[in-house]
């Protein structure tokens, strides 16, 4: 079958709308947020229902923090192990400042083995890089394997979910995009007669194209192992028939033993799928002659991560293991999927990734796209305070804010600085409160309510009422109290 | 027993019948109470928001107003979560050595209302007498910062006359936020839409809650819709006796 592939779109911070504004066509979509919801209910009760099992769950957590923690803050010592001991099995590390010199590595690896296709594991951080419109620009035909990014890819849609990545995708919706894109009359939307039509489409691919493209779940410092966790055997068939592998894995993946992975595989797979243990765990390591593919690349990518690093509230952000639990708790994302983030990286991990990953200049807001309600932390399986880094990007957004020009034009601004002067004196709260006690009285109904303000009062009065002001405030209250009793 | 009781802005604005409740109700128990008329604000909006000098100079004002006091009581689960969860960071990053000490010493004082009544005063039955259908709504900072756990629940077990309906998806936060009620207006209303279903299926008279914030998002909702349905803080229905009903705004 030939496989006109469209350029894929991509989920670019730099361009996106803000986060209010990208939030509106889903949230006037029905099928969308039935599909989001109905697919986050599923995942979040199974691993509530696995989680509840495990008696030491907080301990894994607390090890795994401690353990992600400690790499973090000896990151150098143990990539360059890693680096060593990879090189030293036969594969070969390349290192990539940002996404630029990544993609242009791995097109390089390409053109020196005169690939034309490649076959591709799910790998969001090659998302980050938007690899694949580059490769498909440089004239490289990309072939995602994993069953989501296939629908994604043949549907030309954005992945909006960093595990489930075409969650906001139904199966209907599947079923005519497989059998527009493949060509496949009479395809029902079964569940089964869908995986068919995939596996006959995979199974060409597989046969055909010698090369591939992974990310990483985890690197073992002390093997120079590469570890992929999946669920469809796609990852296994794309290690073991092509001749050459490419890895791509961000800086912060590295684990310092192999034995670390007993820890981070138990959280990882509840956290992320609802089950106990992921289908397909792959490890390799290096080249193994006779068995797998024979030349093996990793491309360490940093892009933004060491300079997160330096950072010691935003450092946390490099423990995240990818097992989007804190999107599947989170009650925004419920709402507004993925795409309203507009970076790879949704919901609240990618509401602080995705602003520093930009270096603070795109994507400032998102450290508001939350109502810090703690979910994310709650479930985190590394315990990144989220909520924590959140308020540390949304001080740095406003120290930002500080030095605009135009930032007394902006009503919450102009109203969050007017507050601190009134709350720096009772008097003047007093003042306030009596002044707003007046100003609000023509907006105040018969029934004591105010159906509707204007400016920023507007966008809480579009679906809420507000009480009118009392008569009197509680201060008011005590003070004639007091007297009375006097 | 003596308690300094820190009101909140917006109770003192808004929701004023709460602190009333609240004196009532802890007069009721004994407890002498005073009210610093110096009080304003905690600083939570301009933390949550960004504005981090802002907010420390009002948590430097708090520390300020209530290092003499024996306890401070504080009705509103997220003011407390603010002082708990984020003032020690302000003052880390802003304050001085003086500053850190007297809040340290301060901190084990500070109570949100349900952990006084069950922590400091020991006390579950409060006398209170309410005969309606209620649904207790357990805001995120009380449920998840704060950890209240069961102490909301001990007391409305021990409200006479009062039928108590567990609310679905309890966990789940309303979608208020604070300025994310404004920033984020339509996501934020998304998130209450969902809420208001939930709350709306315990066929209850009356939402109750630790936190006015979530109740005045709640019930705007409910009083735009006809929803026929109340909110009310807890406080109210605890101070609530047969000779002296609760205060209920229309």
């Amino acid at each position: 079958m030939s496989h006109a592939a469209p350029t894929h779109p991509v989920l670019d911070p730099a361009l996106a709308p803000p986060f209010p504004q990208a939030a509106l066509p889903v949230l006037r979509n029905p099928q969308l947020r039935k599909n989001v919801a109905h697919a986050i209910d599923v995942i979040q009760a199974k691993r509530a229902r696995l989680v509840t099992e495990k008696t030491d769950w907080q301990e894994l957590r607390t090890a795994a923090s401690a353990m992600r923690a400690h790499v973090l803050e000896n990151l150098g010592a143990y990539l360059t192990e890693f680096e060593t001991k990879c090189t030293a099995a036969g594969g070969i590390v390349h290192w990539a400042t940002d996404a630029a010199e990544a993609r242009q590595i791995i097109l390089d690896l390409l053109r020196k083995e005169n690939a034309s296709e490649v076959i591709k594991i799910k790998t969001m951080t090659s998302a980050e890089i938007q690899l694949n419109p580059f490769l498909e620009a440089a004239g490289i035909g990309t072939y995602e394997t994993d069953l989501a990014e296939i629908i994604l890819q043949l549907g030309g849609e954005e992945p909006s979910h960093i595990v489930v990545p075409a969650l906001h995708v139904n199966r209907s919706q599947v079923r005519e995009i497989f059998a527009r894109r493949m060509g496949i009359k009479d395809l029902s939307d079964d569940p089964e007669a869908l995986t068919a039509a995939a596996r006959s489409y995979l199974r060409q691919k597989f046969l055909t194209v010698p090369t591939a493209i992974s990310g990483a779940n985890f690197l073992i410092a002390e093997t120079g192992s590469v570890a992929i966790v999946e669920s469809e055997g796609n990852g296994r068939m794309c290690l073991t028939l092509p001749r050459t592998m490419i890895t791509l894995a961000g800086i912060e993946k590295v684990l310092p033993r192999y034995q670390d992975l007993e820890v981070m595989l138990q959280l990882l797979a509840r956290s992320a799928t609802g089950e106990r243990m992921n289908p397909y765990t792959s490890l390799w390591t290096g080249v193994t002659p006779g068995d797998g593919p024979q030349r093996f690349h990793v491309v360490l990518l940093d892009n933004g991560r060491s300079s997160m690093l330096a950072r010691e509230v935003e450092r946390q952000t490099l423990k995240c293991i990818r097992c989007a639990a804190c999107m599947n708790a989170c009650p925004v994302y419920r709402q507004t999927g993925g795409h309203a983030y507009g970076s790879v990286y949704p919901g609240p991990i990618g509401a602080i990734l995705t602003p520093q990953l930009m270096h603070m200049h795109h994507a400032q807001s998102l450290p508001y796209a939350s109502s810090l309600c703690g979910a994310c932390y709650e479930v985190c399986p590394v315990k990144i305070n989220i909520p924590e880094v959140l308020l540390e990007l949304r001080h740095q957004v406003v120290d930002q804010e500080r030095k605009r020009a135009g930032r007394i034009f902006d009503p919450m601004y102009l109203g969050l600085r007017i507050a601190n002067l009134i709350f720096s004196r009772a008097w003047l709260f007093h003042a306030a409160q009596r002044m707003a006690r007046i100003g609000l009285r023509c907006f105040t109904r018969k029934d004591g309510w105010i159906h509707s303000l204007p400016s920023v009062g507007a966008k809480w009065t579009q679906t809420r009422d507000l009480r009118g002001l009392p008569s009197q405030t509680f201060h008011e209250w005590w003070a004639a109290r007091r007297k009375e009793a006097r | 027993m003596r308690a300094s009781l820190f009101i909140t802005c917006y109770n003192d604005t808004l929701f004023p019948e709460t602190g009333r409740a609240v004196v009532a109700l802890l007069e009721r128990l004994g407890v002498e109470l005073s009210f610093h008329a110096g009080q304003t604000c905690c600083g939570q909006m301009h933390a949550n928001t960004g504005f981090r000098g802002e907010a420390f100079s009002q948590a430097k004002r708090f520390v300020h107003l209530y290092r003499d006091a024996e306890t401070v009581v504080i009705p509103s689960s997220s003011c407390v979560a603010m002082i708990r969860d984020q003032y020690p960071g302000l003052f880390d990053e802003l304050g001085n050595e003086s500053l850190r000490k007297e809040f340290a010493a301060l901190l084990p004082r500070v109570y949100e209302l349900s952990e006084f009544l069950i922590d400091r005063l020991a006390v579950e039955d409060v006398g209170a007498y309410f005969p309606h259908r209620v649904t207790y709504h357990a805001s995120c900072h009380g449920l998840r910062a704060l950890h209240l756990g069961d102490r909301p629940w001990r007391l409305m077990a021990q409200v006479r006359g009062m039928e108590l309906v567990q609310l679905p998806n309890l966990d789940r936060c309303c979608g208020f936020g604070g300025t994310f009620s404004v920033k984020n207006g339509e996501v934020s209303s998304a998130m209450l839409a969902v809420k208001l279903q939930d709350v709306v299926s315990t066929k209850a008279e009356y939402c109750t809650a630790l936190d006015n914030s979530c109740l005045m998002h709640l019930g705007g909702a409910m009083h735009l819709q006809y929803a026929g349905m109340k909110t009310i803080h807890l406080a109210q229905i605890l101070a609530s006796t047969e000779a002296s009903p609760a205060e209920v705004t229309e």
